[in-house]
């Protein structure tokens, strides 16, 4: 290939993420904003201004023109949404903890197997995947209603006499988002230890370290990186979670997914349920914006 | 894997071109709820008149909802009930039927058709095709030895704390939907169970908030199986649902005998209703399939295959006895009396009712 050809090769490379962002998230993202800032009427679609694109330009104006921040401020009068947000916030922290202390030690173990093994391995984490994740999360009902398997088991065993009643409570949410999300945590830890290495360890325990402070000091800061990316890839999709709470949780369990289907559904409004949605947006990408902007600081300072 | 990939497509590409085939015939899209027709009535209908059915299902009329006001949808007959129907219309979302086209119209039953005459005056955008009551289903066993009769529950075991207290430990689910619970809590109360009032519904929020410590679970459908299986003692329901779970208890033979009842204070009568969206794409095809549902001996069947009841007076002479003859079914009369016809909140009203509906269901 010459080299003008492989220059807009290069060029073209570097678009197709960016044009999949503008298409996918961007455009989309700015139609959701724009229905937040408009108000509910019974119409279709069923919110107002609609643009009378046979005015041109003025027609817009006027729409623009209507455009209002109530729903923002309709947010703030009612503690259901800030409460809605923090429990949802609260579960998807508990969960994305719990993950990672069942994922890491799971990951370290492959990390260690012999490399005969490993892709064996590898292909365990990803087979639940096959099946549908639905049909995983309602499995889970039948394991842990008072009569499922779960409790005859502790019962058998002599462990509780009494049915423990986990369905329909916050731990049967945890224990869903756990097992649902477990391979995205493993995959990235793996990848951050299989390629770590050996050496260096033997390198700290040679210097006068304990193998449990070699640990923390050498490998468990060296695997960071695949441990962050493993937790925002649990604790994002978490914090949105439905069908999770839906099919396992309890009546009481308030979350942001549900708010926004009330407010979709019940309500109709749209407006205030784009609100809800581009709230959550923010409440998601501001802190990682800082974090990668913190990050890529030290990265650039270690060097 | 990748010969496996190559088959895979190739397959989409055969079903892709068929499709493109059946372009020339005659289609009609229909957009009913799940479990709501016996699959040999759309066969029936092929044969008649060469029509084919693209039937699709759905599960809660807010999905519906959303794909009708997005628009487009596609869709040429659609199910919604009728309270939805009505603000569906005002969004202009159907189109009025030409009545020309159904001359079956005639077989209709005058007290339905008064009733969603209230939703849509002259039955202009709109046909009943099933109804049903939202009432009480029961563990018959465990519901006589906790009320020590052989009566049928009231909404007293729902409502009244002290009672619905000893039904607690057996459990009690409740519909997941304020547009159910609401009104019939209002009726409890002797108030107007389509009241807009502030203080009714505050009454009515303090009643449920009250009971809520007895209720297990609010769910719009687990009701069915916990019921089926014997899990639950009582659960507030549509009759169909009910009585599917009867059936399934019944059929089971694990000694589980499951029952509904329309209290005597009365409930809440809905009606799922077929309409043609304005932009639907075959309006000959879906008039033709209306009228073919309002064919007495067509609607008789289904209603035999999904223990509802329908709004055609002429079917009753085809509906089998045991379901023309079931009061769960086709309630009695003086039942039909007390029955109440539910109509939509307005905006502000409905925002309102949720909000409360979420205070009694989460506790915040």
């Amino acid at each position: 290939m010459s080299k003008f050809g492989s220059a807009i090769f290069n060029r073209l490379v570097i678009i197709i993420p960016y044009a999949w962002l503008l298409v996918f998230f961007l455009i989309p993202f700015f139609i959701v904003f724009r229905i937040s800032l408009s108000e509910t009427a019974v119409a279709m679609p069923p919110y107002l201004p609609v643009f009378n694109w046979d005015d041109g330009l003025s027609g817009i104006f006027d729409g623009i023109r209507q455009f209002s921040i109530a729903n923002y401020l309709w947010l703030t009068e009612d503690s259901l949404y800030i409460n809605a947000y923090g429990s949802s916030l609260w579960i998807a922290g508990v969960s994305t903890l719990l993950t990672l202390m069942i994922a890491y030690p799971i990951a370290y173990a492959m990390a260690q197997a012999p490399g005969s093994i490993r892709p064996t391995l590898l292909m365990l984490v990803i087979l639940p995947f096959w099946t549908s994740f639905l049909i995983r999360v309602y499995a889970w009902i039948a394991i842990l209603k008072p009569e499922g398997l779960f409790n005859q088991l502790l019962l058998t065993l002599g462990l509780i006499d009494q049915p423990l009643i986990i369905l329909n409570t916050n731990w049967a949410i945890y224990i869903g988002i756990v097992y649902s999300y477990l391979p995205f945590m493993v995959l990235p830890i793996y990848s951050a230890l299989e390629k770590m290495d050996h050496s260096l360890t033997e390198a700290a325990q040679d210097l006068g370290c304990t193998p449990i402070s070699a640990f923390w000091q050498v490998t468990f800061r060296l695997s960071m990186p695949g441990v962050i990316a493993g937790c925002m890839l649990v604790f994002i999709p978490a914090v949105g979670e439905f069908v999770i709470p839906d099919l396992l949780g309890g009546s009481e369990t308030l979350m942001i997914g549900k708010t926004l289907w009330n407010e979709f559904n019940a309500n109709r409004d749209w407006p205030v349920s784009s609100a809800v949605a581009t709230i959550l947006l923010l409440i998601l990408v501001v802190p990682i914006m800082f974090f990668q902007q913190a990050q890529a600081k030290a990265d650039s300072e270690g060097r | 894997m990748s010969r496996k990939i190559v088959a895979a497509l190739s397959a989409l590409l055969v079903a892709g071109s068929a499709s493109f085939a059946f372009a020339q015939e005659r289609v009609v899209n229909v957009y009913n709820w799940s479990d709501y027709i016996d699959a040999s009535i759309l066969e029936d209908f092929t044969k008649e008149t060469g029509i084919k059915v693209v039937y699709d299902v759905f599960d809660s009329n807010e999905i519906l909802e959303t794909k009708l006001l997005a628009g487009s949808s596609g869709y040429d007959v659609v199910v919604p009930t009728a309270d939805f129907l009505q603000r569906q219309i005002q969004a202009g979302a159907f189109q009025k039927l030409d009545k020309s086209k159904l001359p079956n119209i005639s077989n209709m039953w005058d007290m339905v058709m008064e009733r969603t005459a209230q939703y849509d005056p002259g039955n202009e955008y709109g046909l009943d095709y099933m109804w049903g009551t939202t009432g009480i289903g029961y563990n018959v066993a465990k519901t006589k030895a906790i009320l020590g009769n052989d009566e049928a529950p009231t909404w007293d075991v729902i409502f009244k704390p002290e009672i619905a207290a000893k039904f607690k430990d057996c459990g009690i689910y409740l519909l997941d939907s304020p547009t159910d619970i609401v009104p019939t809590a209002l009726l409890y109360l002797g108030l107007d169970p389509n009241s807009h009032n502030s203080d009714d519904l505050k009454k009515a929020e303090e009643l449920l908030l009250s009971v809520r410590p007895n209720i297990r679970k609010f769910h719009s459908s687990e009701y069915i199986n916990a019921l089926a299986n014997g899990d639950i003692c009582l659960a507030v329901g549509w009759s169909g649902d009910i009585l599917q779970s009867r059936d399934r208890a019944a059929e089971a033979k694990a000694g589980v005998e499951v029952n509904y009842v329309v209290p005597p204070q009365g409930a809440k009568m809905w009606f799922d209703m077929m309409a043609i969206p304005g932009d639907a794409p075959h309006v000959e095809e879906a008039h033709a399939f209306l009228n073919y549902l309002m064919k007495p001996e067509v609607i008789a069947k289904a209603s035999d295959y999904v223990f509802y009841a329908n709004g055609n007076k002429a079917s009753q002479a085809f509906i089998s006895k045991d379901v023309l003859d079931d009061p769960a079914v086709y309630p009695k009369p003086e039942t039909i009396e007390k029955l109440f016809s539910f109509l939509p909140y307005d905006p502000k009203t409905q925002r309102v009712v949720t909000r409360l509906w979420t205070k009694v269901v989460t506790g915040q």
